[in-house]
């Protein structure tokens, strides 16, 4: 791994933890359900990463696989949110 | 020269992902969160993509780049708006510092939404709802 790469890593690191802080910190159900789709497009970014590092193409399938479970995913979160009411 | 192109292309991408992250943490509500992260983070992780497209070791891992860019500029804008409009409808409150809620105008034409309720007393609700069943 070229150390460009490590840096890149790193940073993509950096960011999925301070999603993951969102994650159990944030006060509302929202807040969670946006840090999660958040995670999800970081990890895609580390998949680059590692198509890169190895040279391996099938990293970019996960990295398309990922991106669709992800979306479908927040999908399913959002309406979730949208039909539990609070006050009912 | 076309390694360059690709690692400042990788490298700006980081740097948006970052700032995005660093929104996600920072900013005090729901909606100011989506908007910001969603953003930045979107952005960032096509510039990445296309660095890799960039830097191209197969000719499949360039195409599949390209493609998941496509892709992912084109569910995000929407996954985010479902989150958002999810978060209004299960009665999230805007922070106290927000001037405008046209989204609320339009829901709510008589005014300011008074019967929506805190999220600390939402909650409370919750917790006590939850106790009842034990007790």
């Amino acid at each position: 791994m070229t150390p460009f790469l490590a840096i890149v890593a790193g940073g993509l690191l950096l960011g999925a933890f301070l999603c993951l802080y969102r994650i159990g910190r944030g006060p509302t159900a929202p807040d969670r359900t946006v840090a999660i789709d958040i995670l999800g497009t970081l990890v895609v970014g580390f998949c680059c990463v590692m198509a890169i590092w190895t040279g391996q193409d099938f990293y970019m399938n996960i990295a398309i696989a990922w991106a669709l479970l992800s979306f479908i995913g927040t999908i399913a979160l959002a309406k979730y949110l949208e039909g539990r009411q609070y006050n009912e | 020269m076309s390694d360059l192109a690709a690692e400042i292309l990788i490298a700006v991408g980081l740097a948006f992902d970052l700032f995005g992250c660093i929104g996600l943490v920072r900013l005090p509500d729901v909606y100011n969160r989506v908007q910001a992260a969603t953003k930045c983070v979107t952005l960032g992780t096509c510039l990445i993509l296309a660095g890799t497209a960039v830097y191209g070791i197969t000719g499949a891992m360039s195409i599949k780049a390209a493609l998941c860019a496509v892709f992912l500029l084109l569910t995000s804008p929407v996954a985010a708006h479902a989150i958002a409009r999810g978060a209004y409808k299960s009665g999230v409150r805007l922070w106290e510092g927000s001037v405008i809620d046209r989204y609320g105008e339009e829901v709510h034409p008589a005014g300011p939404p008074a019967e929506r309720i805190e999220p600390a007393a939402q909650t409370e609700h919750t917790v006590a709802a939850g106790r009842e069943p034990h007790e």
